[in-house]
């Protein structure tokens, strides 16, 4: 290695190089490409930060709180589409990051975390700061490592980031001992990395492509049923999706995640499906004659009672990871591909067929019967704001401009989905699975990180953000002008609509009292702070949340009784959705004990 | 294309049709740290059942541990527990080894047997029946070896329990499939 000059050193001459574990990470971190991390130091990640002390390619935001580094990752990754990284360090840094790395668990996003650990020696001792952050998080990532010979770092390293990244993405957490960090060892380029052991299948079968496209030739009722899978494939995927969606003339509808992929001004796009979703997708979900499912999961948010689970139609379910297939429920032709190539093959097959665009009139116009029922109207503004009003408002005035949403979890989550718009992929980040309230905000603060001239938005509630409320320094700090559009109600919205629809209205300790001012709370912090409770004033405050070149904390009080509907009841089918109002007897005996 | 019966879900399911079967799993693990505790913390997260767990590296060079389970499910239990095995990233393979018929399970137990007497003769004598080996010997008392199907260890338990049975430590299975090929 030392016959290189400096003008050679390129990141695979670096192959052999002698270094410390820590200028290892580093040095790994560049060669895979990474422009931004999100991060907290502390005692057992001090070498790396070293490292990064003189390190110009790589951003660092510095977080307040190790979740929020997490979310943060997660936020760049699915607005980017590349590997998002975070670092913290042992023991409570590792723990605080264990909900993050669930939520990208559940989601299938890809994320790099590397956590500090105490040195080698000491491990076992209950050491100041030490948690066994491989068994902490063995069941919640996608893989891990405790890298205890700096010679294996650089590969680990690597390896992770092929694991995180391919197949069906996930977290990937490297606990590194300190000592680790501080030793010297050789490092490895990431050309040549390979697990023998993990080699995903991302091609289609071609005999499973027939069978679908069989199916697809002679469907009279069919539905293509999208998921973050989709998106997770990368922008070709939602192009293919697109293009085959023309060819076919097939309506297509969408999870929470998976929303995006195809455009909600298509007039086949039914919008989203489940348990908030569209009447229209769920009564052609349930009564449709052929599924198609694409990088879905079947979840129990879309799929409602089981048994009654579209009961007519037959299914063709396309995932990367075999354990999704007849997980839930039971398909005709399970497609094991990444979405990108099984939509790709299904393409080519229907065009190599001469297949003609089929005649689905009468299915269509049963849809638009559905469609007309017009399931998200709500009344009029009565005094307040009504929070499907705010998004809408929020929508129109910024549908135009670059911008990104992400959400909190709750009754505001779903109201954006509902009422805010997406025409293309990576635009929409919400916590799906692990339904995480404090998604939001720091993940707003790590599209901004990546998109610094685009508006990001967080839609949350009032109850979510304060879960995370201290990012908002992070935002300041690092000159992040994230929009943090608050729909106050003063509850836990969607606690309270289940203890209505559940408990009789025994609100149990789902209102919040003493609720900050958000706006001083925005001052405090140095951002800008804006309130609005006059439906006349809405359009005109949403406009100086925009202009304002900083972060903002707008805070929308908006109606405090409001329930977030359509909604299939618990243990109901998809055409037995509560339509305009809850009257307290939706939910049986059965349907009371889910969730 | 045959349609399936809709199955019961996570919530919905309800399992009292359906029938359990026990099936031996043999699953191949790069012998890595951790793994067993991947594989175990696999079968309790999900809700599956671990009979009985026999673990071992069985080839140094390839760093390859074989560990073979034996659990009990519904065919759709089992189904997913193949795949969630298979996504755990260092296992390289799952053999069915119930399902292939083709399989050979063995297991390996050692018995306490204390006594004097009538007892102590009949156990002996039983032993030899069920080609058990004895491999320590006191006035009082008899260790045996045993080895073969979990059966016939549980058999041999059970006549030694009124001769004089203090105690059984066992392997759990042990499982290959017959014939010349591997896996």
């Amino acid at each position: 290695m030392d016959t290189h000059t400096l003008s050679d050193q390129t990141q695979s001459s670096l192959d052999g190089a002698r270094m410390t574990g820590a200028e290892m990470v580093i040095t790994a971190l560049r060669e895979q490409g990474v422009d931004t991390m999100f991060g907290y130091p502390g005692g057992a990640v001090l070498p790396i930060y070293d490292a990064l002390y003189s390190e110009p390619s790589i951003q660092h935001i510095l977080v307040r709180h190790e979740q929020g580094a997490g979310h943060a990752a997660e936020g760049y990754a699915r607005s980017t589409g590349k590997c998002g990284v975070a670092l913290a360090t042992s023991g409570p840094g590792a723990t605080n990051m264990v909900t993050p790395i669930t939520d990208a668990m559940m989601d299938s996003i890809p994320m790099v975390v590397i956590t500090g650990q105490v040195p080698t020696h000491l491990i076992g001792t209950d050491a100041f700061q030490e948690c066994d952050t491989v068994g902490i998080t063995r069941c919640c990532a996608k893989h891990n490592y405790l890298v205890t010979d700096v010679d294996d770092l650089a590969r680990t390293l690597h390896e992770a980031f092929l694991i995180a990244t391919s197949g069906r993405p996930g977290p990937v957490v490297i606990d590194i001992p300190k000592d680790v960090q501080f030793a010297t060892g050789t490092y490895v380029g990431k050309a040549g990395v390979y697990k023998p052991t993990y080699q995903p299948k991302t091609e289609p079968s071609e005999h499973a492509i027939r069978d679908a496209l069989d199916m697809m030739a002679t469907a009279r009722r069919p539905v293509l049923y999208t998921g973050g899978g989709v998106i997770n494939s990368g922008t070709e995927a939602s192009k293919l999706l697109r293009e085959l969606q023309a060819a076919t003339g097939f309506p297509v509808t969408s999870t929470l995640m998976g929303l995006g992929a195809f455009p909600a001004s298509h007039e086949d796009w039914l919008g989203m499906v489940g348990m908030h979703g569209a009447y229209e997708a769920n009564n052609a979900m349930h009564d449709c004659d052929l599924m198609i499912c694409v990088g879905a999961r079947f979840d129990d948010r879309v799929t409602g009672k089981i048994s009654a689970f579209s009961p007519g139609s037959r299914k063709v379910h396309i995932d990367i990871d075999p354990s999704s297939i007849n997980k839930i429920i039971r398909v005709d032709v399970p497609i094991i591909a990444d979405s990108k190539a099984a939509l790709k093959a299904l393409l080519e097959g229907w065009k190599a067929r001469r297949l003609p665009k089929p005649d689905l009139s009468d299915w269509k116009e049963q849809i638009e019967k559905w469609r007309a029922v017009d399931c998200f109207a709500y009344p009029e503004n009565d005094g307040a704001i009504r929070p499907q009003y705010a998004v809408e408002r929020l929508y129109e005035l910024t549908k135009d401009r670059d911008t990104y949403i992400s959400t909190e979890v709750g009754q505001h989550q779903m109201w954006a989905a509902q009422h805010y718009h997406f025409e293309e992929p990576n635009r929409w980040m919400t916590s799906g699975g692990l339904g995480t309230m404090g998604y939001g905000l720091p993940a707003a603060v790590g599209i901004q990180a990546a998109h610094r001239d685009s508006l990001v938005i967080d839609i949350a509630g009032e109850a979510s953000v304060q879960m995370v409320m201290q990012e908002v320094s992070t935002a300041v700090q690092h000159k992040l002008p994230i929009k943090v559009f608050i729909l106050n109600n003063e509850w836990m919205g969607m606690v309270r609509q289940w203890q209505e629809l559940l408990h009789g209205e025994r609100y149990s300790h789902s209102y919040s009292e003493s609720l900050p001012d958000f706006v001083k709370l925005a001052e405090a912090y140095g951002a800008h702070g804006i309130r609005c409770d006059d439906p006349a004033e809405l359009d005109a405050k949403i406009m100086e949340m925009i202009d304002h070149d900083g972060p903002v904390i707008f805070d929308c009080m908006v109606e405090k009784a409001e329930n977030c509907l359509p909604m299939i009841p618990s243990g109901a089918p998809h055409n037995e959705m509560i339509l305009g109002k809850i009257s307290g007897d939706e939910i049986d005996e059965a349907g009371r004990k889910m969730v | 294309m045959s349609k399936e019966p809709i199955p019961a879900s996570a919530y919905d399911m309800d399992h009292a049709e359906e029938v359990e079967e026990r099936r031996t799993l043999a699953v191949l693990v790069d012998n890595e740290p951790g793994v067993l505790g991947r594989v175990v913390g696999l079968f309790s997260a999900r809700g599956y059942n671990i009979e009985s767990l026999t673990v071992a590296e069985v080839d140094r060079g390839k760093h390859r541990s074989r560990i073979t389970i034996v659990t009990t499910g519904t065919a759709h239990m089992l189904e997913q527990i193949e795949a969630q095995l298979l996504r755990l990233v260092p296992v390289a393979a799952v053999i069915d080894i119930t399902k292939s018929k083709r399989g050979i399970e063995r297991e390996l137990a050692l018995v306490k047997v204390a006594g004097q007497g009538d007892p102590r003769v009949e156990a002996l004598r039983i032993a030899e029946i069920f080609r058990a080996r004895v491999i320590d010997t006191t006035n009082e008392s008899f260790i045996f070896e045993i080895t073969g199907a979990s059966e016939k260890i549980d058999q041999f338990c059970e006549l030694m329990e009124p001769l004089g049975l203090v105690e059984v430590s066992r392997t759990g299975v042990l499982s290959i499939r017959r014939g010349k090929d591997a896996g």
